[in-house]
């Protein structure tokens, strides 16, 4: 068992943890709202460590592991970065996976990495996917369309649907003219349910950076504010609440790296352990930005102080593939088979 | 990284798996949970003779050496199988702290006996007015020549009615802070002077009250320096936390989901299709993995040098805690028929769904409440300032 980091990621952890720190305060979060996007951040990024690290080296991307995507991961959803690197490298792995019909468009985001490339989660209702993350932006959309698994190339329209964690959603078509079908039938079905156990554990990731974040900036405000006559955190209740939070967001971590992990070298663990993943991150995100934001007392519901950028979008972001307790169904399916006759 | 435990780790865990099949049968389960004393002087003996008493200890002790990995591996086993271990917890803290605090003379007398599984140890730091406040305690060493008399009472001496030895902690001085006029000993328990009653617990194990009235011993009883208990304590309190594995909640969440897949409704579809069954299971199954990988992080912590101290807090209250509340909802899950208990006809999952629920509640209090748990973690964790208590 070896629970540390290589040196490789160490090094990459601490690169995108001091370009987010040093590029994206929560001004430019702010900022980025309602669009939920920053074209300069996410082109300076992606000089950095685009999505295209998760395409395999023989293929002309950086070779990186899921592992290494989803601690890179971890410091965009610490930082709140408003940029599109998880669903993008979900799409660009799954567009690496398709074989030819994918492959002009790869070699296009190879060459301009940070053209958004984004997926659809959820199927296509009458060719339309509803509120794909970073729809308003991307420039290309891999999702379902029936039995097909499609990818359409067109801009989207840059403007985002108001919404709570102030994503990027927009509705994007799946058909049209500059659609090409990247698998149909049964190896469509796989490759989607394989790209979204990826974008599970990537989300996972992000959402223990998020919540461990929101849990800092908690702890900071338990340690400064003074009520009578003491430091808030001296008094048990937001102690406890706290030392619960941090828990949730400790164990979240090794299970969202567990699974990542598996996808490489446990595979067949790795889809319930991806599910699992986003259905403990959800819970572990949630309840320390809940409980860092009732630590500000009043101040926690001003839109001046930062906690509720990442209180939103806790709640926010795993809905981005639907009702989290349909994840657990999900997970049962995975453990114990479909249901008999269903 | 790699979450697997290792090869060695696997190896050990087969070799633990054997001995299990050979040497623990259910009778021995079987009357373990029904007295309630999780304790069976033949296991703990064969265990001991295997060395595993000594699992980590120096070979210059006869011990085995094994890492903290192969340890997980042998406590998972203990724990799935359903072992009575309360024994072997408790005479390895005492041993640890003997071999680290006593004198050569004592550690020749009690540590062979001990590691070989002759002898059992019982915990007596506990009373009936000082829990989680242990240096309040009112049971008193006074010394008389050559002797120390013993008086005072202990609450949850555990196995104190078929163990050999009370790790007991008392005051001999009250002129100084509470911390400070504690002595601990090694108190056998067949001294003239010694009253054991029974305690039952709601999680179906039996502890004890026991009272010292006039007991006498020798100095050579006496475990490190007078008036430094505390210390000796702290010691012992390092292994009482430190490396985890599986717990019971993984033994019952199998047997819960076989039951399921085999049992079928009155209306013929299957437990396990229910959907209220199923994410109940699915999300029991997360929280004990989570529970898991909080587990083997003490082992890592361990293996790489470190003391476990906030990661042991943390799995400590996670798996209570999240154990506690997933036995509710399994206790719910199984309807009407969830309060039938183990014996009974019908009683679902063999009754151990209901026994978890009660068993559950305990683990919260006990070795450190979950309440303590928490201040480790916002003090030494967090780096809280330190509350009022």
């Amino acid at each position: 068992m070896d629970l540390n980091l290589t040196d490789e990621q160490q090094e990459l952890v601490s690169a995108v943890r001091s370009f987010l720190t040093d590029r994206c305060p929560s001004d430019v979060v702010r900022a980025s709202e309602p669009l939920g996007f920053d074209a300069g951040l996410w082109d300076a990024f992606c000089a950095m460590a685009g999505p295209t690290i998760g395409v395999p080296e023989k293929l002309g991307g950086g070779g990186a592991s899921l592992l290494d995507l989803e601690l890179v991961c971890e410091q965009i959803g610490g930082h709140l970065a408003p940029v599109p690197f998880v669903e993008a490298a979900v799409a660009c792995r799954s567009l690496s996976s398709s074989g030819d019909p994918g492959g002009p468009l790869l070699d296009g985001l190879l060459s301009e990495p940070t053209r958004v490339a984004t997926v659809a989660l959820r199927p296509a209702v009458d060719g339309v996917a509803r509120l794909v993350p970073f729809g308003p932006v991307a420039r290309a959309v891999v999702g379902m369309d029936g039995d097909d698994l499609v990818v359409v190339e067109a801009v989207g329209d840059g403007v985002a649907t108001a919404n709570l964690g102030s994503s990027s959603l927009a509705d994007r078509s799946l058909r049209g003219p500059d659609r090409t079908v990247l698998a149909s039938g049964e190896s469509a079905r796989v490759a989607h349910a394989l790209a979204l156990d990826e974008w599970r554990t990537l989300m996972s990731g992000a959402l223990v950076g998020l919540g461990e974040a929101a849990l800092a900036i908690g702890v900071q405000y338990a340690k400064d504010r003074v009520q009578f006559g003491q430091p808030i955190g001296s008094f048990q209740s937001i102690a406890r609440d706290l030392a619960d939070a941090a828990t949730l967001v400790d164990g979240a971590r090794l299970l969202a790296r567990e699974a990542a992990w598996a996808q490489v070298d446990d595979e067949e663990q790795f889809a319930p352990l991806a599910s699992m993943a986003l259905q403990f991150a959800t819970r572990a995100a949630r309840r320390a930005s809940n409980v860092a934001l009732h630590v500000h007392g009043g101040y926690g519901f001003t839109l001046e102080y930062d906690i509720q950028l990442y209180y939103r979008r806790a709640q926010a972001w795993p809905l981005r593939l639907g009702d989290p307790r349909r994840g657990a169904a999900d997970l049962a399916d995975a453990l114990f088979g479909p249901v008999e006759g269903a | 990284m790699d979450f697997r435990l290792g090869p060695k780790s696997d190896a050990f865990r087969a070799e633990v798996r054997e001995f299990l099949d050979e040497h623990l049968d259910e009778e021995t389960i079987e009357r373990a949970h029904r007295t309630g004393t999780m304790h069976d002087k033949a296991f703990h003996r064969a265990i001991g003779e295997q060395g595993w008493l000594a699992a980590t200890w120096p070979a210059e002790y006869g011990g085995q050496e094994r890492d903290p990995f192969e340890m997980t591996a042998l406590r998972d086993e203990l724990r799935l199988a359903g072992a009575p271990t309360d024994g072997m917890g408790l005479s390895v803290i005492v041993c640890q702290t003997i071999r680290r605090v006593a004198t050569d003379e004592q550690k020749a007398d009690f540590l062979p006996r001990a590691l070989a599984g002759r002898i059992c140890m019982s915990l007596g730091y506990s009373e009936p007015d000082s829990g989680s406040d242990v240096a309040s305690i009112k049971t008193t060493a006074t010394r008389d020549g050559d002797e120390w008399v013993i008086n005072g009472q202990k609450m949850f001496t555990t196995l104190a009615h078929v163990a050999d030895y009370v790790f007991l902690l008392a005051r001999t001085n009250h002129d100084v802070p509470k911390h400070k006029g504690l002595t601990m000993f090694l108190v056998p328990l067949d001294s003239p002077g010694i009253e054991i009653q029974p305690v039952h617990t709601v999680g179906g194990e039996r502890t004890n009250a026991t009272f010292y009235n006039d007991v006498r011993i020798s100095e050579h009883y006496r475990i490190g320096e007078v008036d430094r208990g505390w210390d000796v304590m702290t010691v012992a309190l390092t292994f009482e936390r430190g490396g985890f594995g599986l717990s019971e909640a993984d033994r019952v969440w199998e047997q819960a989901v076989a039951w399921a897949e085999g049992t079928r409704r009155p209306d013929g579809t299957r437990v396990i299709d229910d959907p209220y069954v199923r994410e109940r299971l699915a999300t029991m199954r997360t929280n004990n993995e989570v529970a898991r990988l909080l587990a083997y992080r003490t082992s890592f912590v361990a293996a790489t040098g470190g003391l476990p101290g906030v990661e042991g807090s943390m799995h400590k209250l996670f798996y209570a805690e999240s154990m506690t509340s997933d036995a509710a909802e399994l206790v719910d899950m199984l309807g009407a028929e969830g309060v039938v208990q183990r014996g009974e006809d019908g009683a679902p999952v063999d009754g151990w769904v209901e026994h978890l629920f009660r068993h559950a509640a305990v683990t919260t209090i006990y070795g450190g409440t979950s309440e303590m748990q928490r201040s480790i973690i916002a003090e030494r964790g967090l780096g809280l300032p330190r509350s009022g208590r």
